[in-house]
């Protein structure tokens, strides 16, 4: 398992990927963002979550610097203690929340990632 | 090209509405605005309808036809417009189109939605569901969104928890004076930031209700505008325009692409800049959104929206009364329907049928938001003169 | 004011499409179509998704906005147009109406919709969701009004149950030559007529299957499009019209109205006449609606399309008008909201000359796209530049 991000012929990366880059630039690699650690540019407590959510949920925007280029991710994070601006580093999960319980389709996306655990 | 006028409006009881579906509350909402433009449904048009989700909410799909033909206004052409929760934006753009392109002399747009009958969980995952599957498996929804970036304009630009707040308390004080608004309550400061955390730091009071209802428009070429009616409003702008899909791939979290580049889009069309706008409606689903909407549209610098509404800029009876409505907050959020209701308010505005909300306005601007920022429409609106 | 023009075109493998989600094959669509247009993804001004669905099947929405994200498009104004199985042909029109109406000089259109991954049932459920409480609680579906139809045209008319069957034969044939097609075998008229019963006098042959596809179009400024090619196509007529909701309440079962009405403004508005329609793409979704839009839109008197099937009048290579030369609906496949796109991208495609081994000679194509059972109809008639 990897967390992919996807690098374009204009030098830009992003998580996730996507068919084109900014202005059509062409996908040229990926990169697997766990192995980096990341800085957390900022976080939420959500206690109102919809079905198959874990309650709360912990989330943050994070930023990972990737050789000089900023990528930013987001995701669940494995505790509400933390601050803006801590270090973090992706941890496995193999179901982030239950891909039965809620609108979207299960066989269309994956169910697995990466939570955000204080370094 | 002549301009498009608006030349009739009309807005439901905006609340929980027991029993009425989404095709009752369209037919509801599209009748009264027929009656209030004095136009027949023989003379329609185009007939389009701003709504997100009525097969995911309610399994009733193909709305437009059901009131195409509830309105017997048949053989208008149809069609629903989606752009999530700026659907009733994207129906102003659309039927602006329909006329300036010279498709129809006579379009009508209602946008409506019906939610209430599912839980807040329930609803709350059909919004969701516009997220990328990179969001969505972590259980992200719109209020994470809001909580995520209002933390980091707070910290950022050292804004006081409370002017979120302040945003709550003038939205619900204007809404008191709004008949179709689902509340019509005010609320003072203590309850806003007292109120139960819904994504930490925003609180209940920071976020729209869940609302069924429906709004609608009637426009047509300023030409014909003037058989209809003596005061009319005329779109002299209106634009929309895209930002990322995934949130946090944007540059600055408070800054809204699509908020900026629509806006500037339309200023560009109607001639005025920011301090000519004498009233705005802007989407405030979250109190967070009020504050970045000013900044992105040019009512403040990047980071000082939050001292304009402390220091009343906003009010009712200030310098841009914002959200005389009551906005979202008060009013409430049928998704499709929000964005035509911003642009009954404004219409209202200028023709002089606001009410004990009414200002003094010969321009105003409605910002109406889908997704977190994904897609914006600005629409500029004038009294006809 | 200028005409609208259309510059480029692209559609995906329609057919089962496993692994792939509604936002891979509009992307898929989306890139190739710029692709073929030779259009940088940072020109586009307004980008229009026509899907009828993608909720419903998938609990994906928003998915305008994730094609406008994917194929590097952004800002562009996006907005999902949704007319049940007409939203391509609404698609059309709202990218026409985006570009004369001045609000955008560069408007892609991307029609397309994920199906096969829902049983049959649930499929056929989803669509009927279109209809009216009172006609879904006597679980009537769209295949059911076809039959309906069917059994009233053939008895009131005299008409043979062998000519439906010929709609199908001649389209599987068509479809033969579409490398895109979901179905490329021919079908004798003997297997048709024998095949299972779905809603009785129609049988499986009659009906178009379930499918994943996406197709797409590029529309500007017949100005903007000399920048770019040579060869292209201008719509030089367009309408859409309604007919009732309620299917029953219509006056006359075998007469659309919206097919009628949306024909009529197309032909005012661009000064032709049904004679003058050198190839149509009719919405084929049930073999009796290509008998219906013949009818509806002048090719046939009321009661004989039947008879100029029968007549081979509506064959690709020997016909007077070819009618469904891309293999219709029928053998194509039909998602939903890339269908109506993709009829005009087979026309685009006959218009300047890029439709190969179906190529037939026309100046002037028409496609009719209808919604629900014809509750919405759009036709559109495009020319070749000249």
């Amino acid at each position: 398992m990897t967390m992919e991000a996807t690098r374009y012929d204009d030098g830009s990366i992003t998580y996730p990927g996507h068919p084109r880059g900014p202005g059509g630039s062409e996908p040229v690699e990926t990169i697997d963002l766990s192995e980096y650690t990341a800085e957390i540019v900022t976080w939420t407590t959500s206690t109102a979550t919809p079905p198959g959510v874990r309650e709360p949920n912990h989330l943050a925007i994070v930023e990972f610097d990737v050789e000089g280029e900023s990528v930013r991710a987001i995701g669940q994070l494995t505790t509400g203690d933390v601050e803006t601006g801590d270090e973090v580093r992706p941890v496995y999960v193999d179901e982030l929340r239950d891909p039965g319980a809620g609108i979207r389709e299960p066989e269309s996306q994956a169910w697995d990632g990466y939570r955000f655990e204080p370094v | 090209m002549g301009r498009v006028a608006i030349i009739g409006a009309s807005m439901t009881q905006f609340g929980q509405r027991e029993g009425e579906w989404i095709q009752d509350l369209l037919a509801e909402a599209g009748i009264e605005c027929l009656e209030d433009a004095g136009v027949d449904a023989d003379d329609v048009e185009h007939l389009y309808v701003s709504n997100m989700a009525s097969g995911e909410f309610e399994g009733q799909t193909g709305v437009p036809n059901a009131l195409a033909h509830d309105l017997d206004a048949m053989p208008a052409y149809t069609q629903r417009i989606d752009q999530t929760s700026s659907s009733g934006g994207a129906g102003i753009y659309a039927a602006w189109q329909s006329v300036a392109s010279g498709a129809s002399d006579m379009t009508m747009l209602v946008g409506g939605e019906k939610m209430t009958h599912k839980t807040t969980g329930e609803a709350t995952d059909v919004i969701a569901s516009l997220t990328h599957p990179a969001e969505y498996k972590h259980g992200v929804t719109l209020p994470s969104f809001a909580g995520l970036t209002a933390r980091h304009y707070l910290e950022r630009f050292d804004a006081p928890r409370e002017s979120l707040g302040k945003v709550a308390v003038k939205n619900h004080k204007n809404g008191v004076d709004n008949p179709h608004a689902q509340f019509q309550t005010e609320v003072d400061l203590e309850t806003v930031l007292e109120s139960p955390i819904v994504a930490d730091p925003l609180r209940l009071y920071d976020f729209c209700p869940i609302t069924d209802g429906s709004a609608a428009l009637m426009l047509c070429p300023e030409s014909i505008a003037k058989e209809y009616a003596d005061e009319y409003a005329v779109i002299t702008g209106i634009d929309g325009a895209t930002d990322t899909h995934v949130v946090h791939e944007r540059e600055d979290p408070t800054v809204m692409g699509g908020v900026v580049e629509s806006g500037k889009g339309a200023y560009e069309m109607s001639g005025y800049g920011p301090d000519d706008i004498d009233v705005a409606e802007l989407h405030d689903m979250f109190t967070i959104l009020e504050f970045l909407q000013m900044e992105g549209l040019g009512f403040a610098e990047q980071g000082e929206a939050w001292k304009r509404v402390e220091e009343g800029h906003t009010e009712r009876d200030g310098e841009l009364p914002i959200n005389t409505s009551g906005g979202l907050k008060s009013k409430g959020h049928p998704l499709g329907a929000s964005g035509v209701a911003q642009g009954v308010e404004i219409y209202e505005q200028l023709v002089g049928e606001a009410g004990p909300r009414q200002v003094d306005a010969d321009v105003g601007l409605c910002c109406n938001v889908g997704g977190f920022g994904n897609c914006v429409i600005t629409t500029i609106m004038e009294a006809a003169q």
